[in-house]
């Protein structure tokens, strides 16, 4: 039987389990541009905070994924279900290109517009979301983008810990020895990856702000 | 400090009777201590251009920073429409004075029209008003509605974008208008036009206005007052007419600069 056949036979379980990679991947995303864009803020407006922040974002980037679930599977609430522990731990993961993308892109807005923009009278506020925020957009996205190709792929090893997704078929696989099973999770997920980067590419080109 | 605020509350119920910008005895020192600006008296009257002339680094920028308190004085004070500059919302102050810096810091994700009608948005005029006001400000600084107002910055000249950023800084009609080397970027004949044309400007809108430049004829031709800075102090204030005559050294300095020019000219 050769891989296609496979695909054919099998399509209903793979896209069931690609929509529920893509449902990991996009609520693990959501959560941490929700953390992330605020941090990467605080990191370009407070110095003193860039370093334990971006520190601690390092860190828990440093910790092997399959340790990281582990090590969650005892927390209170998140442990009662394995998608909690799986999304917790990838938006973890995607917090660090998104935070320190944020602070580059509020950091590397020209001196003279911010100096432009306090001078007439726009609030702190005014500063963030009129000017600085917009202008970051594209380094911004290019922080998402990178932490979304990063996150299709760990999201594979979300499986281990019963989370579902298409890591199923690779564990499965791996356990039989049947690369078919193997290459039925890979593919999709190497798919997604490519689908996302294509896609958030194009978003971000769209925002490119205009430069003089 | 206190006794100086006494004395100008008393007096700020004429409203004439101050000047509208007053350095007293204002100094600027940097957290290391190093001084920036020591002791500077000065004052602009209504109406009146004071050009603030001298090197890069002299300070010049500093003192016009202290008027909008986008710096405080570390010493002294300055008043703006006889209040300190410290007294009240510095957001309140800021927005009834025009600003322009040399590299204009228009917005590069705004048009031309969404530059300009900032200030009155975030101030909440109603938009039949903000869409008149614009029209009539881009007529003012010599550009076509119809060609610029759904343009990008980057789409503009420097020429054309100094206009702009003037006329971004008159957007809310502010009584004084400070001008940080307003026309340092841009290249000598240009340069001459838009100067031209700010006089021009300067004559119909009355404005107070502080202009901050390093360009001896850039002083002499916009300039009711030339005070000229150097190492952190006034040296000297002159009218353009007895500038050429002054006689402290750094002044002289400038006059010789111009004279070389001059000779330049003269036919043999």
């Amino acid at each position: 039987m050769n891989l296609l056949e496979y695909f054919a036979r099998h399509h209903r379980e793979i896209l069931q389990a690609t929509l529920e990679h893509v449902w990991l991947v996009g609520i693990a995303m959501l959560l941490a541009v929700a953390v992330g864009v605020p941090l990467g803020v605080l990191v370009a407006r407070q110095p003193w905070l860039a370093r334990p922040i971006l520190g601690g974002a390092n860190i828990a980037e440093t910790i092997p994924s399959l340790a990281l679930f582990g090590f969650l599977l005892p927390v209170p609430w998140l442990g009662d279900r394995a998608e909690r522990i799986a999304i917790a731990a990838l938006a973890l993961y995607a917090l660090l290109p998104i935070i320190r993308n944020t602070a580059a892109g509020i950091t590397g807005v020209d001196r003279a517009i911010r100096d432009a923009a306090r001078g007439m009278g726009m609030t702190e506020w005014q500063i963030l979301f009129q000017v600085e925020l917009p202008l970051s957009f594209s380094t911004m996205l290019a922080g998402i983008r990178v932490a979304t190709v990063l996150t299709v792929g760990i999201a594979t090893i979300a499986a281990a810990v019963g989370a579902g997704g298409l890591g199923e078929f690779i564990f499965r696989g791996l356990a039989m020895v049947n690369n078919q099973l193997i290459l039925a999770g890979a593919i999709p997920a190497a798919l997604l990856a490519l689908i996302a980067d294509f896609l958030l590419g194009v978003c971000e080109r769209r925002l490119q702000p205009a430069r003089s | 400090m206190s006794s100086e605020t006494k004395r100008t509350a008393g007096r700020s119920s004429l409203p004439d009777a101050h000047p509208v910008i007053e350095f007293r005895h204002a100094s600027y020192q940097l957290p290391d201590g190093r001084a920036l600006l020591r002791d500077l008296n000065l004052a602009v009257e209504r109406g009146e251009t004071l050009v603030l002339l001298g090197r890069s680094g002299a300070g010049k920028s500093t003192a016009l920073k202290l008027i909008n308190r986008m710096l405080e004085p570390s010493d002294g004070a300055v008043l703006v429409e006889g209040r300190s500059t410290l007294e009240g919302d510095p957001i309140e102050l800021r927005r009834r004075i025009g600003y322009v810096i040399q590299e204009v810091g228009l917005f590069p994700h705004f048009t031309v029209e969404q530059n300009i009608s900032l200030l009155p948005r975030l101030e909440h005029w109603p938009d039949e008003r903000i869409r008149a006001r614009v029209a009539e400000l881009l007529q003012l600084v010599g550009l076509s509605e119809a060609e610029f107002l759904h343009r990008y910055p980057h789409q503009l000249s420097g020429g054309q974008r100094q206009r702009v950023g003037v006329a971004r800084a008159l957007a809310a009609d502010p009584p004084i208008l400070l001008m940080d080397e307003p026309f340092g970027a841009l290249d000598p004949l240009t340069r001459a036009e838009v100067q031209c044309e700010f006089q021009d400007l300067q004559r119909r809108l009355k404005k107070t206005i502080v202009i901050v430049t390093h360009h001896v004829a850039e002083a002499l031709l916009l300039g009711d007052h030339i005070g000229v800075i150097d190492a952190g102090a006034l040296v000297g204030l002159h009218t353009p007419k007895d500038f050429m005559s002054a006689t402290e050294p750094v002044t002289a300095a400038y006059t010789a600069n111009v004279r070389m020019f001059e000779k330049l000219e003269a036919p043999e």
